[in-house]
């Protein structure tokens, strides 16, 4: 019987004895993998070129909307956004679980716990970026984190980046507003994670983290080597997972979107928060603050108050601040974390959402 | 002997989802299985995960940070009974 002679830990099957990059190993087993890829993605973008096309067909060919009208704007809004997010994410999602399966954490800690704290700061925010910030991750990683002897502000730039930066929000932005801004999310949000992290790693708050974190022995996991096709299937299978939560989020954020971008006034939202405001940047973050909705579903209403004329630095500022501090968030870290380092957290992210929303504004 | 199935998991979706796979195997493949929730953080960290679920099947870690195919968890259990 075969899985049972093999070695321990090994993918029956699946593991690439010989150390080769696991898609090769694959691709000669299964010759349909690497067509199979080509093929859906040439779909995905023939897909992605008609998407203009449909909604301008649906409003106004099909429902015969004025164009002149809310009602029209608003379709035509919603039109064009449902499929175009749904079609970003579903195809985007995919590629980045797939990245994400070489990088899992317990092999990345031991990476960045070999680094001096600057750098191991930055590496804990890049790695921030990819990784979805859960219940399923957060609190283990932390754990894990510390255990290894990684300062708190490593820790920290681990765990602000984490919720900032999400890659859901990054893929929207730039199918929405093109590759510079989506560039310049990361960017300011890696800024964010890195003066966060440095700034609680300088304020000495060891005694903040909750005591049985440093009791906790982490063993020492065996990574598994997986074959190509199975991150691929485990990719899919998070995407349904993801679309699948994110949706309603989306969804509810693309009616939202769709009623400011048709029916507010347009006067209305840069007169008190555009650019004559210099107070704008630090009102909308401490607005967003205390709300919260899924990164995917915040973009929609964000794309409609940026056509109604709020600065570019001040949405952002706006998105970032509704996803990186909320409540459920705030529960998970709790359990590592005194209310004491919770209250410096939210400040010291917070501050530092302001001052991206400022320089954002600056330079866009 | 039974075998001894670990679920490791602090009780979010896939970990029950985990948890619910290994039932269904057992019991379609007829596999006397002694499943254990181990939901405690430092149990899970133990064996090394930083992401759940994580499946230990008779005290060797089979899967971290992804909920496996029902192929795969069938595949261990098998195994693991004729061991």
């Amino acid at each position: 019987m075969g899985p049972a002679a093999r070695p321990a830990g090994s993918e029956a099957g699946h593991l690439d004895a010989t150390g080769h990059f696991a898609l090769g190993a694959t691709a000669r087993g299964k010759p349909w993998l690497v067509p199979a890829v080509v093929a859906g993605t040439g779909a995905w973008f023939a897909l992605y070129m008609q998407l203009g096309r449909f909604a301008g067909w649906l409003s106004y060919d099909l429902l015969g909307l004025d164009r002149r009208t809310h009602l029209a704007s608003a379709v035509d809004f919603f039109a064009t956004d449902v499929p175009k997010i749904f079609l970003l994410l579903s195809g985007i999602i995919p590629l980045v679980s797939v990245v994400r399966s070489y990088f899992p954490p317990e092999k990345v800690r031991n990476v960045v716990a070999g680094k001096g704290e600057l750098v191991g700061t930055v590496l804990a925010a890049l790695l921030g970026v990819v990784t979805p910030f859960c219940s399923c991750s957060a609190v283990p990683m932390f754990i894990g984190f510390v255990e290894s002897g990684l300062p708190l502000g490593v820790t920290f730039g681990f765990l602000i980046a984490s919720p900032v930066v999400n890659e859901v929000a990054l893929v929207l932005l730039a199918g929405l507003f093109g590759i510079k801004v989506a560039l310049l999310y990361v960017g300011l949000g890696l800024v964010v994670a890195i003066i966060g992290g440095t700034v609680i790693g300088r304020l000495h708050l060891e005694s903040q983290v909750e005591d049985y974190v440093y009791k906790v022995k982490v063993g020492e996991a065996a990574t598994v080597r997986l074959a190509f096709e199975r991150r691929l299937a485990d990719a899919f299978a998070y995407t349904k997972d993801i679309l699948r939560r994110v949706g309603p989020w989306v969804l509810g954020g693309i009616v939202l979107g769709a009623a400011i971008h048709g029916y507010a006034p347009t006067g209305f939202v840069a007169h008190y928060a555009g650019r004559g405001n210099p107070l704008a940047v630090p009102m909308v973050v401490l607005i967003a603050v205390p709300l919260y909705s899924n990164a995917a579903g915040t973009i929609p209403i964000v794309q409609a108050l940026i056509q109604k004329g709020l600065p570019m630095g001040t949405t952002l500022a706006f998105m970032m601040a509704i996803t990186a501090i909320s409540t459920p968030e705030m529960i998970i870290l709790r359990k590592v974390i005194k209310p004491k380092l919770i209250t410096i957290f939210i400040s010291v992210v917070t501050l530092a959402i302001i001052m991206i929303g400022y320089v954002f504004n600056a330079v866009l | 002997m039974n075998m001894k199935v670990k679920v490791l998991g602090t009780g979010c979706a896939n970990c029950k989802r985990l948890e619910a796979m290994v039932r269904e195997v057992a019991s379609e493949a007829g596999l006397q299985v002694e499943l254990e929730e181990v939901r405690d953080i430092a149990a899970i960290m133990s064996y090394g995960v930083m992401h759940t679920p994580g499946l230990v099947v008779d005290g060797e870690l089979k899967v971290s940070g992804r909920v496996p195919s029902k192929a795969e968890v069938a595949k261990w259990l098998t195994a693991s009974s004729k061991s």
